[in-house]
């Protein structure tokens, strides 16, 4: 996993046309942030640098807010993102059951699994309320889980998607 | 030429993960097998509300609902229903107790007792079409303010209809426009607040999915009161479809002369911005969502000055909740006397609800102001599911409360809600049975808020905190009874002495569950158990020897290794290693395992 990255023109050429996009927009930062971690799937720390010293923000701005709130990363993902349902429909259907069937299946909140294939999040209502308790993989929905049946979920999908 | 039969499919978040697509793509390829493609008009609209029932469908003229389709089951609908005029019973939902099957849309309990204001559209049209939108007098109400009112009678009408804010709060909206109006400021703005921070709650994203320009129109005609050129939608990133047909439909709009300069060929402008929220709660709050649309970190600032004076950027700002805007076009159209006869004395018109949790028919519902929890959870919602016993239904999200038993007459309105020490909230109702521990449904909330606390003021960051660590303490199994005082104490520092209404709302989980739920506080502390077996710490898993086959299924599925067998064959737990996961509970086919 210990794979050194760097920023690429290419990627530097991307970053240059979402300020494009934004220049002239009151108050774009978060939108462009949005935009770079929808393109990189995180937002690397070279990213943020460079989006500083062409708005003429200060990191520790830029930081600030990328930390203040919860959708933006700092890290890479795995390959695929469970993003696990804590809403309240959720929980009281047994959400809690699951986060600990997914640890004990070796997956920790925030962290990416040992061999990059998954990651995990905990996030709040995904409007599957309905199917409670509910989890995402990548943009999929699965509802009407089980400790039991979402063992055999993963394994499906680790076969499916090789 | 005049089509054999419309069907609308539910295109809801729920029935498309349920797998409304592939069956829409299987009665197409149907339809076309039976040469009949043209004959029939399919049309994907917004969620019906009946989302525990999805894939589901209309067809019209009769109005049949089907539901649960599967894509095999495309080939009776086609070759029966439209062919031969045979309905597919065993599509139909069954009707418990009459032990019948209703065909009918409009017979079934769930919409008979509904009325639909801000969902008058959604699960009717195509949200893709905003031709089907002006179709049901869509814009016509835009049309009558822009060309017979002036924004005074706009807000008087508004103000005469007793409209009431549907973000939570309940502050007349009416009012707001008229200080808005009256706010001194070259520029102003609106803002759609779309951030749906309640967990549990679906009900804005289901109106902007399945009618994203009735929110539109509501914000022109706001516009057009106050005197704002501006608008800003400030959605929550976790609604990437939301996002998806609110930019197409403001495209469509603008395409129309419907936004932009010169709207109708008068001289009012508007135009509408999409701004992005990124998973901070605290951003519902009206000066923190204002905060993050000027791309800052959301934190709240202490009011006054309020939006309609200082807002964005300074300027005065009206800030409207989804739902609230997208009432504003229908009492236009049909007058404040008409809205304001539904309801109760103070509280006017209808509420969109999202039913979760243990109820049988989980959705979204619309229901006239003044109807009780009860109709709501079992004329509507069908009562709860496996014959479980009722035990609270939480109102109002992470600042509401949990309602007993013994309230459910209560009707849904602001003030009664309120007096029960809930709060209506944005409309999540969260229905919960006897397997459902309050302590630790009052800790769930508690860490949400927590968790979401921006850290601003001392009371919210560290109050909850230290509340938190009591309700830990109490689950943990060494909680006192001193313990409930303490709670009780602060939690009345923290609601009081909060900032914003993230702090001051956040005790009411544990307030409530203390004032009708004692008992089970008293049961963790006193007796050291969960009386719903919810506490990990307090439960422990046994095999009943004489119950137990010697399948082994229990020790080949417990992830830790703290099932061994025993010299006789049966299988023992051990309960140092065991962590409790349940995990062999639930999959023991002989019941041999018990949980205490
Ligand atoms: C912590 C907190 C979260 C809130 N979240 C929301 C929300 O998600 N959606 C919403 O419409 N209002 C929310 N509000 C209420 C808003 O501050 C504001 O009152 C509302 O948007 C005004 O619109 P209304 O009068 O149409 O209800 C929240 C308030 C607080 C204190
Ligand atoms: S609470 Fe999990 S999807 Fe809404």
């Amino acid at each position: 996993m210990a794979v050194k990255l760097k920023i690429s023109e290419y990627a530097k050429n991307e970053i240059e046309k979402i300020l494009e996009k934004f220049s002239g927009v009151q108050g774009s930062l978060i939108m462009i942030l949005h935009a770079v971690q929808e393109k990189f799937g995180f937002l690397p720390k070279e990213v943020l640098e460079l989006i500083s010293e062409e708005l003429k923000v200060p990191l520790s701005e830029i930081y600030g807010i990328a930390t203040f709130y919860s959708y933006f990363r700092l890290e890479p993902q795995g390959k695929h993102v469970i993003r696990l349902c804590m809403g309240t429909a959720c929980y009281v259907k047994g959400a809690a059951d699951l986060l600990t069937a997914l640890e004990q299946m070796g997956l920790k909140e925030g962290k990416v699994s040992e061999d990059g294939y998954f990651s995990l999040d905990l996030v709040r209502c995904i409007g599957a309320c309905s199917m409670a308790p509910a989890l995402m993989i990548d943009e999929e929905v699965y509802g009407k889980l089980t400790p039991n049946n979402l063992k055999k979920l993963l394994e499906d999908f680790r076969k499916e998607n090789p | 030429m005049p089509k054999r039969a419309h069907i609308l499919i539910c295109a809801g978040a729920a029935c498309i993960s349920a797998g409304e697509e592939s069956f829409k793509s299987a009665l197409e390829k149907e339809l076309k097998n039976a040469n009949i493609f043209e004959e029939v008009k399919i049309i994907e609209t917004g969620c019906f509300g009946t989302c525990d029932l999805g894939p589901v469908m209309v067809i019209y003229p009769e109005g049949i609902f089907y539901i649960h389709l599967k894509p095999q089951d495309a080939k009776d609908i086609v070759q029966e229903h439209l062919l031969k005029g045979r309905i597919v019973e065993r599509l139909l939902v069954k009707e418990v107790e009459l032990k019948k099957p209703l065909p009918n849309i409009n017979e079934l309990p769930f919409f008979k007792n509904q009325v639909r204001i801000a969902l008058r559209n959604v699960g009717f049209i195509d949200p893709l079409n905003i031709e089907e939108y002006i179709a049901r007098d869509g814009y016509s109400a835009l049309g009558k303010v822009l060309t017979e009112m002036k924004p005074e009678e706009v807000i008087d009408e508004i103000k005469k209809s007793g409209l009431r804010g549907r973000g939570g709060a309940g502050f007349p909206t009416g009012l707001k426009w008229e200080l808005g109006r009256k706010a001194k400021g070259d520029e102003k703005y609106i803002i759609c607040n779309a951030d749906e921070g309640d967990p549990g709650a679906f009900m804005d994203r289901s109106i902007l999915e399945g009618d994203p320009h009735s929110v539109i129109e509501g914000m022109l005609i706001g516009a057009y009161a106050i005197g704002a050129k501006k608008g800003f939608i400030y959605i929550r990133a976790e609604y990437p479809l939301a996002i998806k047909r609110l930019t197409y439909a403001l495209e469509q709009a603008k395409s129309y002369g419907l936004l932009g300069e010169n709207i109708l060929g008068t001289d009012f402008s508007f135009d509408i911005e999409i701004r992005i929220g990124a998973g901070a709660f605290v951003c519902g709050e009206e000066t923190a969502l204002i905060a993050s649309v000027e791309g800052k970190r959301g934190m709240p600032r202490p009011r006054p000055p309020f939006p309609v004076n200082s807002g964005l950027w300074g300027k005065p700002t009206v800030i409207n909740n989804v739902e609230t805007w997208a009432n504003i076009p229908e009492i236009i159209l049909k007058g404040a006397n008409w809205f304001s006869s539904l309801g109760t004395e103070k509280s006017k018109g209808t509420k969109v609800f999202a039913l979760a949790g243990k109820i049988n028919m989980t959705g979204l519902i619309e229901v006239p102001m003044g109807i009780t929890l009860k109709e709501i959870v079992y004329d509507i919602g069908g009562g709860i599911p496996g014959g479980k016993k009722f035990k609270a239904v939480q109102i109002g999200g992470p600042a509401g409360g949990c309602i007993p038993a013994e309230y459910l007459d209560t009707p849904v309105d602001y003030e009664s809600i309120t007096s029960l020490g809930a709060i209506m909230g944005s409309g999540g109702l969260i229905v919960m049975d006897e397997d459902n521990c309050m302590v630790d449904v009052a800790k769930f909330f508690l860490s949400f808020t927590q968790d979401e606390s921006c850290g601003k003021c001392v009371p919210c960051r560290v109050g909850t905190k230290r509340m938190l660590e009591i309700l830990d303490k109490i689950t943990d199994g060494k909680g006192e009874m001193r313990d409930l005082e303490e709670l009780e104490e602060l939690a009345k520092v923290v609601r009081n002495t909060s900032l914003c209404g993230l702090g001051k709302g956040a005790p009411n989980p544990v307030l409530t569950t203390l004032r009708y739920f004692r008992d089970e506080y008293i049961a963790h502390i006193r007796d050291k158990k969960c009386p719903a077996k919810v506490c990990t710490k307090l439960i422990h898993y046994e095999v009943i020897r004489e119950e137990c086959k010697k399948c082994s299924i229990c020790f080949r599925n417990c992830p830790v290794g703290a099932i061994f067998k025993d010299y006789d064959g049966t299988y023992v737990i051990d309960q140092e290693k065991c962590t409790k996961c349940g995990i062999c509970f639930q999959v023991c086919p002989f019941k041999a395992i018990k949980k205490e």
